[in-house]
């Protein structure tokens, strides 16, 4: 989907989120100078392209006490890796799941899972069901905990 | 930070508004009467959530890469006598959305986005000219699930019944 001037407005007056009042659609048209119905028209065609992937409520894990978030680090074989991708994406507790280059020697590991648990414990226990999962296809793993956010601004399509 | 507790009906609205607000005139009057709530009570529960920073925010989420754009995950290695200094130069690219310290040898992990690869590309380069520090780019080749599927029932006030 190719974006125009209007849909960079509409992402900038967005992105941060909807007003919450009555009429949101109608407040961000009043915004950018157009009639509400123009904002859900385009929002419309925009989740079924899939640029945008939902609206709705964003929640916090930390506030939700959600307090250790695991980044964990797989290496796996080459030939099984899209197979047992799936299956662990698929697992409740992993909120993002990708295949990534490996960066051989220093880095190994080319199966990412974000992991989420109210404690480090939590975190690990997860991080056994993904080793068992695996299996002998897994050459070792890590878990990289984030022990500060440096920044967090959301997605911000830069200005252009 | 305490976890808070939700109530209920906190718990039935973040369920419900995980996604799919409708693309109505008056979406939250139309969620509002599935869930049996006022329109306004509605949207005076998502203001609270939000003050509470139980949400980090209420709104569409872009996938900008549907447009050509680029999201990279990058780490690099930093000495820690330059933490906090590399810290600075990492943020001051608007092009960097997320960044995370980690206990890693690989010690900061962040988020490029910018609309083409091509940008992309280049804010990865700025930041290794900006920090003389070689950058480890992982582009995902593959993503196999994304979704928040976060359990929200233990989040829920125990009844005092136990039941």
């Amino acid at each position: 989907m190719a974006l125009d001037d209007f849909d960079r407005e509409l992402i900038a007056a967005t992105q941060g989120g909807l007003p919450l009042v009555a009429r949101p659609y109608e407040a961000v048209g009043a915004m950018l100078g157009v009639p509400g119905e123009r904002v859900r028209e385009r929002l419309a065609e925009m989740l079924a392209s899939g640029l945008v992937r939902r609206i709705g409520a964003v929640p916090n894990h930390y506030r939700l006490g959600y307090t250790a978030n695991g980044m964990s680090v797989w290496d796996v074989d080459d030939a099984q890796v899209d197979a047992l991708g799936a299956r662990v994406g698929a697992l409740t507790f992993v909120s993002h799941c990708y295949r990534r280059p490996r960066h051989a020697p220093a880095w190994p590991y080319n199966l990412f899972a974000m992991l989420h648990g109210r404690s480090r414990e939590e975190v690990e226990r997860q991080a056994c069901e993904i080793a068992t999962l695996l299996g002998a296809a897994c050459a070792g793993h890590e878990i990289l905990y984030s022990t500060a956010i440096l920044k967090k601004t959301g997605l911000r399509l830069p200005e252009t | 930070m305490t976890p808070l507790m939700l109530s209920p009906e906190d718990v039935r609205i973040l369920v419900r508004l995980h996604g799919g607000l409708p693309l109505s005139d008056r979406p939250f009057a139309e969620v509002g009467a599935e869930l049996g709530l006022e329109e306004d009570a509605l949207i005076e529960r998502l203001r609270a959530l939000l003050a509470q920073g139980v949400l980090t925010r209420f709104g569409p989420l872009f996938q900008i890469e549907r447009a050509g754009g680029r999201f990279v995950l990058a780490a690099l290695a930093v000495p820690e006598a330059r933490y906090e200094q590399v810290t600075a130069l990492v943020n001051s690219l608007p092009e960097v959305a997320h960044n995370y310290r980690r206990e890693h040898a690989l010690n900061m992990w962040f988020v490029v986005a910018a609309e083409s690869p091509e940008k992309t590309r280049a804010a990865l380069d700025r930041i290794e000219a900006l920090t003389d520090l070689p950058v480890f780019a992982f582009p995902k080749e593959r993503e196999f699930f994304v979704e928040l599927k976060l359990p929200l029932d233990h989040l829920r006030e125990e009844p005092p019944d136990g039941a």
